[in-house]
């Protein structure tokens, strides 16, 4: 039984398209076969019902076009004022895409999806408008024709004979939450248009004579509904797929469209589009560079461009893969794709030239087994640029005339020869010439090379001597061999030449990278790694770059100097601001805003985008050219992933901190709560005893009693200060205030208060007498200490004597503690400083388990260290060493002040 | 010590409880006292009620506590003692460097309190008096400082005149805490206010000559961070 269960996955994904579907704006298509049908007019019907259920609605544009029953529907509807844009000396009225933005209706009315705005909009086309509306939330009502749906535009001018410039893009009719087809039967269509209600007056003629005839109408007519039918068959398969309807199961197709080589038509992509959408199939274009190519001319370049962009926009995949031979990568790439089927163009050329790119078809059949092989007529609309050899270096005159030298000396070398040789022998001496201009100049010079030495050899030798005239066949032959060797040898000398700039090209472009990547490993800050971007950006495409992040609000900001690119105003910043925000580039050689001075990059990362890089090239041509613009991508790439890679870092180490944090938290908590509780209950229970019992209670008991009051307060007012302490020292609240201090005061002091608390303890303390004033904060210092010996004290039996010791080691002052309690157990050295530690022997025993934390802390903060040790003979010895600070300030003495010269008292 | 004649004292503090049981512990002692829980108010009292000791405590709700010892000190001599918390020593110097007597750091035992108030009661009675004590005898330690002698347990110490100067200023505030600047500006004189240290190199040359163990001092002890004080007989 087959499993009808709807796969858990998909349904989740629809639910997720769903939930981004309820909150995503919607858009809405009037689709129909041609204009008059009424698209607009059923737009503003729509436009009416909807502001009468409470919509915002707003027309941003609607063009009447003179109709009189559209102008009437306008009427109570809300309009946009157009943005008059000056081109060519006209004034041209725009849709205000910032109007509109500004106003963030629910629903605008934006007409003609397909129309090219004037120079200068924000974008090219209005279909760019929508998107950005449809972005920032806005619902939208357009309408098309299908003679503009990009796919579709050659079998358009393929019916009518009209070839259509204002295109829109497959996938933003993709994008359409909804597509109404307004249907108009041809004879009811020719009928308004014969009664003036599309076209008014002549154009109405015209038009009914033109584009208007019966025969076009239908077929688009049936374009429009075929279109619609395919849309309504890919809603009623998802509506199957999430109904748990079974069906059979489809592999999916992946094909793969080669342009180049052979052709780079538009059409091809078009037809390629078609064929993938019939299939249901995911497509990618490839187009592969050999070195041959890089000979190619700018114009070829750029219809590249074209070619690729547009494959874009009809949702595909593209690559450009670079290799040596054109059928051997694509193969190669297919496979590791899993791609069932290869599209290439026809090929183009002469007949007897065909099995050249018939190789490509040939070889790609019979190395592909696996792969369905289709070939589809390539361009037909209008020569492609035809392959203009790059002029070569040397420039191409200066080999011509670099040949004349070389048939000089081999006609001399052969005039000495003469006497001695025969004939046959002297065109060896020419055929090496030829050799010669071939391998040092190329193809050309060497065939012109030959054909002068033929010449030469002819006058100079051959009888009758000094008269042109080939009265031997037997040289014809010569002259034959001599061409071959010169086209073999020249053609094969230019594409050594070729593959050498080629890989010398990639070379250089892998190199950028890799060094780029280097730079980007080695930085560990956001500016570092900024910087480098930069400048390997500024080395590879002489341009200037600068990496914009966002700061609060989203609003970007230049990381490091943004230099004189952002310095003009606005503009700028404002063209980066959209790229960031739309996560798409924009400015130069893009759709959005070209006329800006610098390409905007957005960084994106895991979907996210990090910021925008900016680039000002000395040239256009530096970043224009899909290598280079790829290439720029790929840079754009690294950065983001160094900065996303940069961000993660932080991230963790937040984290990393706050899980300490957290973990201390809740050690404090713990540990707080107990010690705290304990004396507070102990002082309630002897205060409330005191005040009950009243004078009924003994005088040694009520004596008793109040001493234990107090014992415990003071030593709720030790832990309090701990807790304090600590704190501060976490928070770095605590400020040290170095002076110059005499160390025996300082720990004398320490040692004096703690022995007033431990009565019948005995510490003693050594101090090196030659120990000079130490800079440290003598209260913090001394707190240390103080934490020091209770440590010892609390661990240390009663009996033995604690040994303070201050010495001078090195540049340091060394403290040291020394007791003879437990000592430390196995690696407990490490660990006695951390905070809330408490040793093996220490349970039971009172105290925040801060008291060395503290020490440590006061320690670090002076620029010292601490450290524990086993005592020989048992114990333990807490040490701590500071730096004295340098050499302390002199003291001005008068002569009376000297030791020996004291005043008689 | 009878009713009129105890000495009247009165308590700048904000706590309730504080000032409830600084009520039971002075008036255990026979001190007269009233209290006042503002700034204000407290600067008022004074003016009124001339009490013979302030004891103020720094963290008023309406006036900086150094701010009062200030405008006490414009017009009056009144024994003033400030109740500072711990980890406030910038506070306590500065109270001291602008005219307090004393202090003592809360929380504090109740002897603590009263030894300090009695200090400073009798110094305020010297004052009065006009009369400086000639002979301060802390067990064996003496200073005569009429007669500018020195001795430990009846052996006469030898002094350099800075270390005299120094254990002489201490001497006639004896069991009264001096800052750092307080010694300076009287025994190096008003330019070596900044120079510390100079008091820290003497005191450990007066510990040295006169100390049993100049590491745990009896007689010259170290108010940490604040300044010096000679123990009290």
């Amino acid at each position: 039984m087959p499993d009808t269960r709807p796969d858990p996955d998909a349904l989740l994904a629809r639910v997720h398209s769903e939930d981004e579907q309820s909150r995503r704006a919607r858009l809405k298509v009037y689709f129909g076969a041609s204009a008059g049908v009424g698209k607009t007019y059923a737009m503003l019907v729509e436009a009416h019902a909807r502001r009468k259920s409470g919509a915002d609605v707003v027309v941003g544009l609607v063009e009447t076009h003179g109709r009189a029953e559209t102008a009437a529907l306008l009427e109570g509807l809300p309009q946009l004022p157009r943005r008059s844009a000056e081109h060519r000396g006209a004034v041209l009225a725009e849709f205000d895409l910032d109007a509109a933005l500004a106003r963030r209706p629910g629903l605008v009315l934006v007409d003609e999806l397909a129309h090219t705005n004037a120079p200068g909009s924000r974008h090219r086309k209005r279909w760019q408008d929508v998107l950005e509306l449809l972005d920032a939330g806005i619902d939208v009502c357009t309408t098309l024709n299908v003679q503009h749906v990009e796919s579709l535009i050659d079998v358009v001018a393929q019916v009518t004979g009209v070839s259509v410039r204002e295109t829109v893009p497959d996938s933003v009719l993709d994008r359409a939450d909804e597509v109404e087809l307004v249907d108009l039967p041809p004879d009811d269509l020719l009928q308004r248009l014969r009664e003036g209600k599309v076209y008014t007056g002549e154009q109405a003629g015209r038009a009914l004579e033109g584009f208007f005839r019966k025969g076009n109408l239908i077929a688009l007519r049936e374009l429009a509904l075929r279109q619609t039918a395919q849309r309504v068959d890919a809603q009623m398969e998802s509506y199957r797929r999430a109904a748990g309807i079974a069906e059979p199961w489809a592999v999916r197709e992946r094909i793969l469209v080669c342009v180049g080589e052979a052709d780079r038509g538009l059409r091809l992509i078009r037809a390629a589009r078609r064929f993938a959408v019939a299939l249901k199939a995911e497509w990618i274009v490839a187009h592969v560079e050999t070195p041959g190519q890089v000979r190619e001319s700018r114009a070829e370049r750029d219809a590249l461009v074209d070619v690729l962009g547009l494959a874009e926009d009809l949702g595909a995949e593209t690559v450009i893969l670079a290799g040596l031979r054109v059928p051997d990568e694509l193969l190669h790439f297919a496979r590791d794709r899993h791609v069932s089927r290869v599209i290439v163009g026809k090929p183009r050329r002469a007949a007897w030239l065909a099995w050249w790119p018939g190789m490509l078809v040939s070889r790609l059949v019979r190395a592909g087994e696996e792969l369905d092989v289709h070939v589809i007529a390539g361009d037909d609309g209008g020569d492609p640029p035809r392959r203009a050899r790059a002029p070569a270096t040397p420039p191409a005159w200066r080999g011509y005339l670099g040949v004349l030298p070389v048939v000089i000396a081999s006609t001399l070398l052969a005039w000495v020869m003469q006497p001695h040789f025969s004939l046959g022998n002297l065109t060896m001496i020419y055929l090496l010439g030829v050799t010669v201009a071939a391998v040092a100049f190329g193809r050309g010079p060497a065939i012109f090379a030959s054909v002068l030495s033929v010449i030469v050899f002819d006058v100079a030798f051959v009888p009758p001597r000094f008269q042109f005239a080939v009265a031997d066949t037997e040289y014809l032959v010569t002259f034959a061999v001599m061409l071959v060797v010169a086209i073999v040898i020249g053609t094969l000398t230019a594409r050594t030449r070729d593959q050498a700039q080629a890989a010398r090209a990639r070379e250089r472009r892998t190199a950028a990278l890799f060094q780029m990547s280097r730079d980007l490993s080695v930085g560990r800050t956001v500016p570092q790694l900024v910087e480098s971007a930069v400048a390997r950006i500024h080395d590879v495409f002489d341009a200037r770059a600068v990496v914009l992040r966002p700061g609060a609000h989203g609003r970007l900001a230049a990381v490091g100097d943004p230099g004189e690119l952002f310095a003009g105003g606005d503009h700028e910043l404002g063209v980066a601001q959209w790229a960031f925000d739309h996560a798409q580039p924009a400015g130069l050689g893009t759709d959005t805003l070209p006329a800006s001075r610098a390409l905007h990059l957005p960084l994106r990362a895991s979907g996210r985008t990090l910021g925008v890089l900016s680039v000002q090239p000395a040239e256009a041509e530096r970043i224009t050219g899909p290598d280079r613009l790829q290439m720029l991508q790929a840079f754009a790439n690294q950065t983001a992933v160094a900065l996303e890679r940069e961000q993660f870092a932080e991230q963790a180490e937040r984290a990393r901190v706050d899980a300490e944090a957290e973990r201390a938290r809740n050690a404090l908590l713990s540990s707080v709560s107990h010690d705290l509780r304990t004396p507070l209950a102990v002082i309630t229970g002897a205060a409330t005893g005191l005040r009950d019992a009243g004078s009924g209670m003994p005088e040694d008991t009520r004596r008793e009693l109040a001493e234990t009051i107090a014992e415990e307060a003071s030593r709720l007012n030790r832990l309090v200060g701990n807790l304090l302490d600590m704190t501060r020292l976490e928070s770095g609240a605590l400020a040290i205030r170095r002076e110059w201090h005499s160390a025996e005061e300082v720990i004398g002091g320490a040692i004096e208060r703690v022995a007033r608390h431990a009565p019948g303890r005995d510490i003693r303390f050594a101090c090196d007498p030659a120990l000079p004033l130490v800079a440290l904060d003598d209260v913090l210092f001394a707190q240390a200490i103080t934490h020091l010996l209770e440590n010892a004290l609390q661990y240390a039996p009663s009996a033995a004597p604690l040994e303070v010791t201050a010495t001078r080691a090195g540049e340091s002052l060394r403290v040291e503690v020394a007791d003879r309690g437990p000592g430390f157990a196995e690696g407990e050295e490490e660990r006695v400083f951390e905070k809330f530690y408490r040793g093996a022997g220490g349970a039971g025993r009172r105290g925040t388990g801060l008291g060395l934390a503290i020490c440590r802390g006061i320690v670090e903060a002076h620029g010292g260290h601490v450290s524990a040790a086993a005592r020989p003979g048992g114990g333990a010895v807490l040490r701590i060493d500071v730096p004295l600070g340098g050499e302390p300030p002199a003291i001005e003495r008068g002569p009376e002040e000297s030791e020996s010269g004291g005043e008689r008292a | 010590m009878t009713e009129a004649h105890a000495p009247l004292l009165l308590v700048i503090e904000d706590d309730p409880a504080i000032q409830r049981f600084l009520r039971a512990g002075l008036g255990s002692q026979g001190y007269r006292h009233v209290e006042s829980v503002t700034a204000a108010d407290g600067l008022a009292q004074a003016a009124t009620r001339s009490p013979e000791l302030v004891l103020l405590d720094l963290g008023l709700p309406d006036l900086d506590g150094i701010e009062v010892v200030r405008r006490l000190r414009e017009w009056s001599t009144v024994p003033i003692l400030v109740l500072s918390a711990r980890g406030q020593e910038q506070d306590k110097i500065l109270a001291l460097d602008a005219g307090a007597d004393d202090y003592v750091t809360k929380p504090f035992a109740m002897g603590e309190l009263l030894a300090r108030v009695r200090v400073a009661l009798r110094h305020r009675d010297l004052a009065l008096a006009g009369t400086e004590p000639g002979v301060l005898e802390v067990d064996e330690l003496v200073i005569d400082l009429a007669r500018r002698r020195v001795a430990v347990g009846g052996r006469e110490v030898k002094l350099t005149p800075i270390e005299y100067r120094l254990l002489a200023e201490l001497a006639r505030h004896a069991g009264r805490v001096l800052t750092h600047a307080q010694l300076l500006r009287e025994v190096w004189g008003p330019g070596y206010s900044q120079q510390r240290h100079y008091v820290r190199v003497y005191m450990a040359q007066l510990r040295h000559k006169l100390e049993n163990d100049p590491t745990l001092p009896r007689w010259l002890l170290t108010e940490p961070g604040v300044g010096y004080r000679l123990r009290d007989a």
